[in-house]
């Protein structure tokens, strides 16, 4: 029997989840929630996207981009 | 014709603030004082700065400054801050001495711009501290990250890779992360670096690197699902918002 995890708890956890960092109970506990909660289920998705999208390097220079922006500082 | 203009030190200093400073009152109100004080008086002072000698400004503001900064410094209880803001007010004193009506003495006008200059300091400060921590709230290492959106968003199509939104939207969610996520998220999702790795390099916890990754990637895709739901992969033009509440 797997206890239940919570929204929150999912979410604090998500990045470890895609880093594997995680016991196999936290692991067995988010997946059955992830079978219930497709709310949860989107935003594992859509980090686990971020994450491969921004590590294939044909995507675009990132780091030159990145630093272009941030010259742009806001005049606070 | 009179001179002296309608300003009011004491309206908020939002008139004075339009004033620019032009070029090189900053070298005219450091120059060195080369006569003592009391050789003149206020209105001769006055005139003479008026008539383009830098000098008697030095001389008229010399008597005053003492005043200028403790009326900063009670404010701003910072004397870094109170001398910027005491500098600032000896600018606009210079810039705006045309406008000084003399029904008061200069020194107790170039206190009221002073004390509205460390108001607007403390205001903007105060502003920023609040910007600050509103953004710091779910970016902070102690409270949790809430997801702003839940758009179901399984795969990335291949087409939308290639568009200059998708690479716009991605420099701009990045730019919007805070430094210290920024580092950590493109040390180890950028340019693959292990935890430990990334860790050691920006000098931090193993610990500090997993909770500053969590919000990072969650950040950026709060950031990017809109136009991942919406525009990039399904060719719509609205994008929904999809949110549990």
């Amino acid at each position: 029997m797997v206890v239940e995890i919570s929204c929150e708890e999912v979410w604090r956890e998500i990045s470890n989840y895609l880093e594997g960092e995680i016991s196999a109970e936290t692991r067995a506990r988010m997946e059955e929630h992830f079978k219930g909660c497709k709310h949860c289920k989107a935003v594992l998705d859509g980090t686990r996207n971020v994450v491969q999208l921004v590590g294939d390097a044909s995507v675009f220079d990132l780091l030159t981009t990145v630093s272009d922006c941030t010259d742009q500082k806001p005049d606070h | 014709m009179n001179r002296i203009d309608q300003l009011d030190p004491t309206q908020g200093g939002h008139e004075i603030l339009e004033v620019g400073v032009p070029p090189g009152s900053l070298a005219t109100t450091s120059v060195v004082l080369t006569k003592r004080q009391g050789d003149a008086s206020e209105a001769e002072l006055i005139e003479r700065v008026l008539g383009g000698d830098g000098e008697a400004f030095r001389e008229l503001v010399r008597p005053c400054e003492h005043a200028v900064f403790m009326a900063t410094k009670v404010i701003l209880n910072n004397d870094a801050d109170a001398e910027d803001a005491a500098q600032e007010a000896v600018l606009k004193a210079f810039t705006n001495l045309a406008k000084f009506r003399g029904d008061s003495r200069f020194s107790t006008w170039l206190v009221r711009i002073a004390t509205n200059e460390a108001l607007m300091k403390l205001r903007k400060q105060r502003y920023q501290k609040l910007h600050d921590s509103l953004d710091e709230q779910p970016e902070g290492e102690e409270g949790d990250y809430i997801p702003r959106d839940f758009a179901d968003w399984r795969e990335i199509p291949s087409e939308a890779v290639q568009k200059k939104e998708l690479r716009q939207a991605l420099s701009r969610a990045l730019a919007s992360l805070t430094p210290k996520h920024r580092d950590v998220f493109v040390l180890r999702d950028v340019q693959h670096f292990t935890i430990e790795e990334t860790a050691q390099l920006l000098g931090i916890r193993k610990s500090a690197v997993k909770t500053r990754l969590l919000r990072a990637r969650l950040r950026m895709r709060d950031a990017l699902a809109p136009g991942i739901d919406g525009s990039w992969s399904t060719g719509r033009t609205e994008y929904e918002q999809v949110r549990p509440w």
